[in-house]
């Protein structure tokens, strides 16, 4: 009983991170940019849909308005700070990178506080837990695993089955040829950042709803650990992170459930280190080699 | 025919030692005489730690052309290194000290070497999030390692306290001399070029017969070694240690300093490390509003540099006082030459 | 020929050069000039007795030290609306340390050139260690509202008081040891568990001294887990608790924290009491909803429910002030800076030169012999500079803070 407890809460942290996991390994796929502001996408969603909340909108409306807000942010990040990098060397692009997540924690806490505030949970997602033989679970678990995993079907069939995925495939293939393709290149990675956001915006709601709570740093972590998951699950592939998130969920939860939570975070990135010395493109990345 | 002088190599040194005495002993007078009160002393003292900080960093990302994220977790065992070794070495003061600073610095080479041998078989993004784990885990063991061991080690979330203060403006000057004077000696010697040669390009620097493996290690140690003496030396300015000083955050900080210098000039790092720690406490004398948003101010600093001159500021350039003393003489030579034509054709 | 070295040495003489160069600047900025920095009375001998106030303003820390600062600019600015001590006012000094100890030491050597004659702060425990060993030397009175680790006041190393360190909270043990005997004797418990952050030592320190009361009273502890400052997902940690069904939960963390375990616990089912220390105060706030810790009990310097005038008074005057509640550093942080200023008021009625040596140590024994009544209690000072003051237990009940009892 107590270890399926736990397997449940492991796949509900699992999903969240799958989801974020998700945008880190689009954005990655197609212009090879480590995006370390997405955490803070997150967080950016989670105050606008407290805020909005606060401010007397709808639940339901609140929601959209968020992940709207995450889209509009991650692609304006993309036209202003990384665009103008698309040629320069990678450790440029990760810097500029580094420093849109910085400034958009430093921001938050200006704007909005360093405090953590409480985030209305409760109003968007309804209800209280069931028991099931015993097992606990929750109905903010049952609606984050089953939101998780729609928006991942309907990703795969976005990516898999429309012109517009068909376009993004053939970006992150190579991005000089698919220009000669005719594919508008830029439209393309602006669609990817916007979906990508997007399932940052999805992640945001849930995330805030199982950890009521937003405060400014709260996406630099999750985006650590979402960023292990891409790269556990192989950077670039979707179906990767999806099984990425998973796992890292998994193993955080069952070192807890050990008894060792001091070293959640220190087992967490000693995957990360033992997947990319054994194999550095992951359990389902396709492997990659320099041309001279 | 006019030949241009060159300074000799002796005299060189000569020049450049002497400037440092000169300054040291300018810093000496300036404290002794009260002209620089304790306080603008300590701010003084932390610049120094962070001029070793970014110049080792410097290393690793200027010359090599890689990203660790790690760096303040070189910092934390030079500091805890030293902290730990001073408070039980039976022998007090300044000799301990020194030898603190120096096994500071080796076990921070040491794990520069752990983390370095498999870090650097991977590159770019995968690096950076690399040394980032690294540091993280470093700074959770320091956190945890008293519950593991049963007994009083690093002293945990409370911190390691009671750590003897030498930490001075002389000790602190000299380490700040010889750590630029041995990166710059590096640099310039084989082992340097080598280690540039893979920053331009990896692939050929092999094929010419360069051990790159070796070369990346070899400057991966060299910078982890001098964070760990600036950070001996940040232990004993402050007396005490906590693991949350280590964070992600300081890493990034020592990184802006190196990125916002010039990627590769050791003067932007030495520069760009006194500007931003001294910056903070101008702005707070004039205004707390503005000195709360410094973090913003850094961070559009940071992207708008990396937009316009993604090398830094000052790009690869360094600044050498001989050089411009060459100049100068080779301009007066250029009129002593037009005055006395053929006098002196060697 | 090879153009070597030099240019190196080149560089480090121009750090050198830099070094030199930073401090002449901003020395000439500061016109109280070079021999102020040793001697302060020249600054403070005027109509103004100059006190520092140091906390973290930005960074990690802030909320603390906003709340914190902001009750001891409180009790100052209305001090001097009073009329101030003999007719002088307080002038105070608020500096941002940023939460960092390597800045609290050189906003302390900043307060120390312009002259304070003491200091209250700083606000979390390694900036207040860092200054109360850098402050030794100068013998600066120095008084915190909110460092409540034992080591602030009490060299862990040797045991030897810090003499000029005093604090007007309780220290990490009290409260332990207080929560271990309440939950013991009043709530009856057979058996607890401990769930802290093994990143703050407030919790650590907590979690020591409950865990060791507890086994000399004959409370079980059946499971003790812990998580991170990062964390946000305790659901494995608090699984493991439930499965053993504790009669209490103590949870030694801050409110942030408590508001984002005490949903996760009810999701999965556990039924045990909430037990906390003062850092619980503001968790109403914190969570959405109140009655995830409904029947939550912790212990704490004062309480909002509490009718008596001074507690009343000052509420308003924060909210009027500020704009928002108080919470517990506002409220002892307002106590260090009163029990601060009635020191002053006898050094300065003993007639010494404000600034010197003897007027700090005139404060430092007012502060050792304070014995009055203040917002959150009763203060008198012990051997180790700690106060001796009742700790009230403070039950959450109807989504309010509710007055328990006295223990």
């Amino acid at each position: 009983m107590l270890f399926l407890s736990q397997i449940i809460n492991g796949l509900q942290l699992g999903s969240i991170y799958a989801l974020v996991a998700l945008g880190y390994s689009m954005v990655y796929g197609i212009i090879m940019l480590l995006n370390f502001a997405h955490g803070d996408i997150i967080m950016v969603g989670g105050y606008v849909a407290m805020l909005t909340i606060a401010a007397g909108v709808h639940p339901i409306l609140a929601v959209i308005l968020a992940i709207l807000a995450c889209v509009v942010l991650g692609v304006m990040i993309d036209k202003v700070a990384y665009a103008p990098l698309r040629s320069s060397p990678r450790i440029s692009l990760l810097i500029t990178a580094i420093g849109v997540s910085f400034l958009l924690e430093n921001l938050a806490q200006n704007i909005w506080g360093a405090n953590a505030r409480p985030f209305p949970n409760s109003s968007i997602i309804k209800g209280s837990a069931i028991n099931i033989g015993g097992v606990h679970i929750g109905n903010t678990a049952i609606v984050t695993i089953a939101v998780s995993l729609l928006s991942m079907v309907v990703l795969t069939f976005l990516v898999q089955k429309t012109k517009r995925g068909k376009a993004m495939r053939a970006v992150s293939e190579d991005m000089g040829t698919a220009q000669l393709m005719g594919i508008n290149v830029n439209n393309t990675i602006t669609f990817t950042f916007a979906v990508g956001s997007a399932l940052a915006g999805i992640g945001s709601i849930l995330y805030c709803c199982t950890y009521p709570q937003v405060s400014p740093t709260m996406g630099s972590m999750l985006g650590l650990k979402a960023f292990v998951a891409a790269v556990l699950g192989g950077i670039g592939s979707i179906p990767g992170a999806m099984v990425g998130g998973f796992a890292i969920g998994m193993a955080e939860v069952l070192v807890r459930a050990a008894g060792l939570s001091d070293w959640t975070d220190g087992a967490v990135f000693a995957i990360l280190i033992v997947v990319l010395l054994f194999r550095p493109t992951g359990l389902m990345g396709r492997p990659m080699t320099e041309k001279v | 025919m006019r030949q241009r002088v060159q300074i000799p190599m002796p005299v060189r040194y000569l020049i450049n030692g002497v400037l440092i005495v000169l300054l040291f002993l300018l810093g000496q007078v300036l404290i002794s005489t009260g002209v620089l009160s304790s306080y603008y002393q300590k701010i003084l003292l932390q610049v120094g730690v962070y001029i070793i900080a970014a110049v080792s960093l410097n290393v690793a990302t200027g010359y090599l052309g890689q990203l660790p994220l790690g760096h303040a977790g070189f910092m934390a065992v030079g500091g805890y290194t030293a902290g730990i070794f001073m408070k039980n070495f039976p022998i007090k003061g300044m000799p301990a000290f020194v030898l603190a600073i120096l096994l500071a610095g080796i076990v921070a080479g040491i794990f520069g070497i752990i983390i370095g041998i498999p870090a650097l078989r991977l590159k770019g993004d995968y690096l950076a999030i690399i040394t980032l784990g690294f540091g993280e885990i470093i700074r959770v063991i320091l956190l945890n390692i008293d519950t593991v061991l049963g007994f009083k080690f690093t002293g945990g979330a409370a911190g390691l306290m009671g750590i003897p203060k030498y930490t001075s403006f002389p000790i602190v000057f000299i380490c700040v001399a010889v750590t630029c004077l041995a990166i710059h000696t590096m640099m310039k010697s084989r082992h340097g070029r080598a280690i540039l040669s893979i920053r331009e390009n990896e692939i050929a620097a092999e094929s010419c017969g360069i051990n790159t493996f070796y070369y990346k290690t070899m400057a991966f140690v060299a910078s982890a070694f001098f964070a760990g003496v600036a950070g001996a030396l940040f232990a004993s300015y402050l007396g005490l240690l906590v693991p949350s000083d280590f964070g992600f955050m300081k890493s990034i900080e020592i990184l802006v300093m190196v990125v916002l210098g010039g990627m590769g000039s050791m003067l932007g790092s030495v520069l760009a490390a006194a500007v931003l720690t001294i910056v903070p406490f101008a702005l707070q004398s004039i205004s707390q509003t503005v000195a709360d948003y410094r973090m913003v101010i850094y961070s559009v600093l940071l992207i708008i540099v990396m937009i316009f001159k993604p090398s830094g500021l000052l790009g690869t350039y360094d600044f050498s006082f001989t050089r411009i003393l060459e100049k100068l003489i080779n301009r007066v030579g250029i009129h002593d030459g037009v005055a006395k034509k053929g006098e002196k054709s060697r | 020929m090879k153009k070597k070295i030099l240019s190196l040495m080149l560089t480090a003489a121009v750090c050198g050069g830099l070094l030199a160069g930073c401090n002449s600047t901003p020395s000439s900025s500061a016109p109280s000039g070079s021999q102020a920095g040793n001697d302060s009375s020249a600054a403070s001998g005027g109509d103004t007795i100059k006190v520092g106030i140091l906390a973290p303003l930005t960074g990690d820390a802030a909320q603390y030290g906003i709340a914190a600062s902001n009750g001891a600019k409180l009790y100052f600015d209305q001090l001097n609306a009073a009329g101030g001590i003999n007719g002088k006012n307080i002038e105070y000094i608020l500096l941002d340390e940023k939460g960092q100890a390597a800045d609290a030491v050189t906003a302390y050597n900043n307060l120390l050139e312009q002259g304070v004659t003491a200091i209250v702060g700083d606000v979390t425990t390694a900036p207040t260690v860092a200054v109360a060993v850098e402050s030794a030397s100068a013998n600066m009175p120095l008084i915190t509202g909110s460092a409540t680790a034992a080591s602030v006041t009490v060299d862990p190393d040797t045991n030897a008081v810090r003499p000029n360190v005093f604090r007007s909270c309780f220290i990490d043990p009290f409260q332990g040891e207080k929560m271990a005997s309440f939950s013991k004797e009043k709530l009856n418990a057979k058996t607890a568990a401990v769930l802290f952050n093994t990143n703050v030592d407030y919790s650590v320190g907590l979690k020591d001294a409950f865990i060791a009361k507890a086994a000399e009273i004959g409370l079980e502890i059946v499971a003790t887990e812990s998580y991170s400052t990062n964390d946000v997902d305790f659901k494995g940690q608090l699984t493991n608790i439930s499965a053993k069904n504790p009669d209490v939960l103590f949870c030694p963390d801050y409110y942030q924290k408590v508001a984002l375990i005490a949903p996760q616990a009810k999701e999965i089912g556990l039924t045990a009491t909430f037990v906390g220390g003062d850092g619980w105060d503001g968790a109403i706030e914190a969570i959405n909803d109140a009655s995830l810790i409904e029947g939550a009990y912790y212990c704490s310097g004062f309480s909002a429910d509490d009718s008596s005038e001074a507690v009343q008074k000052f509420l308003t005057d924060y909210n009027t002030a500020y704009n928002t509640a108080p919470n517990m550093f506002s409220a002892t942080t307002y106590d260090a800076a009163a029990i601060l200023a009635d020191a002053i008021k006898s050094a300065e009625s003993a007639g010494l030169a404000a600034g010197s040596d003897e007027y700090k140590a005139a404060i430092i024994s007012a502060i050792s012999a304070t014995n009055a009544d203040y917002v959150t209690g009763h203060f008198t000072y012990d051997q180790s500079n700690n106060p001796v003051k009742d700790a009230v237990i403070i039950k959450i009940a109807d989504g309010k803070y509710t007055f328990d009892c006295k223990f």
